[in-house]
């Protein structure tokens, strides 16, 4: 069951491209400054870059609302930067400060932020899927019209955590919809060495939900997509799976090699970089000016700047925070 | 005069309880396998009559997927719901461990705080009925060695009623154990029955000479083994755990500092069991105290067997308590 690709899909208006494009960049900016500060041995953490991934989650986002939820996995600061985690304490987190989103105990592949509605992230792959229907759940319960987007990769959808919350979501009508985002490799190994058919989307038949696949790379397809199955799943309409795909240009981890990888296959792929192209597109539009976008620039790497400050200056929990938080009530060691 | 009691076996306790805190709760929901009523209210029916008097939202039957269950259950919990979850057989949650140990236990902790997962997991297990390898194993250690659980195992139909109560309003997750040999036995349970603390064992009998520390089925065995050694004049003193994770060391430990001697009974196996924990912990306190070694006695390293000559012999029994208490006594 796919998707028409009809000509009235819905466009983002000016306002909205510009959001999405703002969206980018503070996880573009992020991530670049990640990678600097990790470099400079000020940073240990593992670091698993969605740079080249900016769009999905940005275009995604400017359709939820902030109490709206997502589940996203180890590969997810772009999903929390776009859903509105403020950096200063996600970058207190990744520096495992106690002043981070979660003192410090979570790191970078667990960061949770309610008040923006990341509410689990997840360092096992599939598991963000399973939790995300819960949160469905509770929104149905409460008569709600809030909805939950699990994000995960394309290696999860071989994972049984998938099936499993596919079916249940589609049989109970949940208001979830499932973000793939195929960037192309599980780990090191290439999508279609480990995945029995071409298109993640077509396993939505499977379930008999609607699943389509766009170009993760294009703002205004994924914007389209996520719209409509976000609308439909507030409407009681039910959840929708939507394979994203992209490309992310740093490998798995940062500092792995990229031997395992086709080296046209990569060429192309940052040669489509999602960034300058869509910057292109908003300049020949006259969405945006030179002169606005590099004001945004500008402003965002002071922001990134100013949160990294504001991290590596931050004090590192007490040890006492091993007895707290295992229980409500803290523990005696 | 005695408080009013009613008559009923564990499954029904678990019934009232589960019942009650739906009734005192909007937020407390239930879900799991053949859960609700035309799918026969459970498979031993722990939860008739549930989804026909609070509905099919809060009661619902599931497919058989257990990531998927225990994943809703987190997922409500983080939503603000109260959630039971039932699997039906304690080897069935080896599907749900990464929900269950890399997500419901850790949550919290991983959040700074933020998040919390108040779900309880309910399962039946428990060797002697034939049910062989994979129905019946006592996985209680690797929960109870997971920091952020809560093991809870009980014995009879009033610490059923009163345990499950506390599960459902603790603010963590919990495992609740139903052995099969503890379900099917009617008791009175005081019509008032409440919360029973999560972490306080229940001295079953006092006594001088010995102390035996047993949770969940083995209750029963120690109970038989306790009037055998009455018979032989050893007097000893019955502690029913009750809670496993955390369990009642002040009160296991104010008893051996009385008797001197300890005697560990659980149906897992032995071999890396709580009943090591139990003991090295006896041992680091009490040591220049003990008038003897502290046995351990539990499954032998072995599967669940079918044969029934040899589940017998699987479960500890009661002359087996009998005779490692003489072997204490000296």
């Amino acid at each position: 069951m796919h998707q028409e690709r009809g000509a009235n899909r819905a466009m983002p208006d000016a306002a909205t491209q510009l959001d999405i494009y703002r969206r980018m960049i503070r996880i573009e900016r992020n991530d670049d400054a990640t990678i600097r500060t990790i470099k400079q041995g000020r940073l240990q953490m593992p670091y698993y870059s969605a740079r080249g991934q900016e769009v999905i989650p940005s275009a995604v986002s400017v359709n939820l609302n902030p109490d709206d939820t997502i589940c996203t996995i180890y590969r997810g600061i772009h999903d929390m930067v776009a859903k509105g985690v403020p950096l200063r304490p996600l970058w207190a987190e990744i520096a495992g400060r106690v002043t981070g989103t979660c003192k410090g105990k979570g790191g970078p592949m667990h960061i949770t932020h309610p008040e923006s509605g990341v509410m689990v992230t997840t360092g096992i792959v599939g598991s963000s899927m399973p939790i995300a229907n819960g949160l469905a759940w509770a929104a149905k319960l409460d008569g709600s019209r809030r909805v939950t987007v699990a994000y995960f990769g394309d290696g999860a959808s071989n994972i049984g955590a998938f099936h499993e919350s596919l079916n249940l979501a589609s049989l109970w009508k949940l208001p979830v919809i499932f973000v793939c985002q195929n960037n192309r490799y599980a780990e090191h190994s290439r999508f279609d060495k480990c995945t029995a058919v071409d298109r993640v989307a077509k396993r939505a038949g499977s379930y008999d939900m609607p699943g389509e696949t766009v170009d993760g790379n294009d703002p205004f397809e994924m914007y389209a997509a996520a719209r409509e199955a976000i609308e439909r799943a507030r409407d009681g309409g039910g959840p929708t799976l939507i394979e994203a795909i992209t490309f992310r240009f740093l490998g798995h981890v940062f500092g792995d090699d990229d031997k395992y990888m086709d080296k046209a296959e990569k060429a192309a792929a940052m040669a489509r970089d999602p960034i300058p192209a869509f910057r292109a597109r908003l300049l020949e539009s006259g969405v945006a000016t030179e002169q606005g976008l590099a004001d945004m620039h500008k402003d965002i790497t002071a922001e990134v700047e100013d949160a990294m400050q504001f991290a590596l200056g931050s004090e590192f929990p007490s040890v006492d925070e091993l007895r707290r938080d295992v229980f409500a009530t803290e523990i005696a060691l | 005069m005695s408080a009013p009691t009613t008559k009923m076996n564990a499954l029904q306790a678990v019934n009232a309880a589960i019942a009650e805190a739906m009734a005192a709760d909007p937020k407390v929901i239930l879900l799991g396998e053949d859960v609700a009523d035309p799918e026969g209210g459970g498979v031993v029916g722990t939860t008739r009559g549930l989804s026909t008097r609070f509905g099919d939202d809060r009661v619902k039957s599931t497919p058989i997927s257990e990531q998927a269950i225990i994943g809703a259950a987190i997922g409500a919990a983080l939503g603000g719901y109260r959630p039971i979850a039932e699997i039906m057989l304690m080897n069935f949650t080896t599907i749900a461990m990464d929900m269950i140990v890399n997500h419901a236990a850790k949550l919290r902790f991983m959040s700074g705080g933020q998040s919390q997962v108040p779900i309880t997991i309910h399962m039946l297990t428990g060797a002697g009925a034939s049910t062989a390898g994979q129905h019946a194993d006592h996985l209680e250690a690797w929960f109870a060695h997971t920091a952020g659980l809560k093991v809870v195992a009980p014995s009879c139909p009033a610490d059923y009623k009163g345990l499950m109560l506390s599960c459902i309003a603790d603010p963590d997750p919990c495992i609740f154990i139903e052995s099969m040999r503890t379900l099917f036995v009617p008791e009175d349970v005081p019509d008032d029955q409440g919360p029973i603390e999560l972490g306080r064992a229940n001295i079953i009998q006092e006594g001088n000479d010995v102390t035996i520390v047993a949770y969940s089925g083995m209750v029963i065995t120690a109970r038989e083994a306790v009037k055998k050694l009455a018979e032989e004049g050893i007097s000893a003193e019955l502690i029913d755990l009750r809670t496993v994770a955390p369990w009642d060391r002040d009160c296991v430990l104010a008893s051996v500092r009385k008797t001197g001697r300890a005697v560990l009974v659980h149906e897992a196996v032995r071999s890396f069991g709580v009943g090591a924990e139990i003991a090295a912990t006896i041992h680091e306190a009490l040591f220049g105290l003990l008038k003897g070694p502290v046995r351990r006695l539990g499954a032998p390293y072995s599967p669940v067997p079918f044969s029934k000559p040899l589940e017998n012999a699987f479960l500890v029994q009661p002359d087996a308590v009998v005779a490692a208490v003489l072997s204490v006594m000296g």
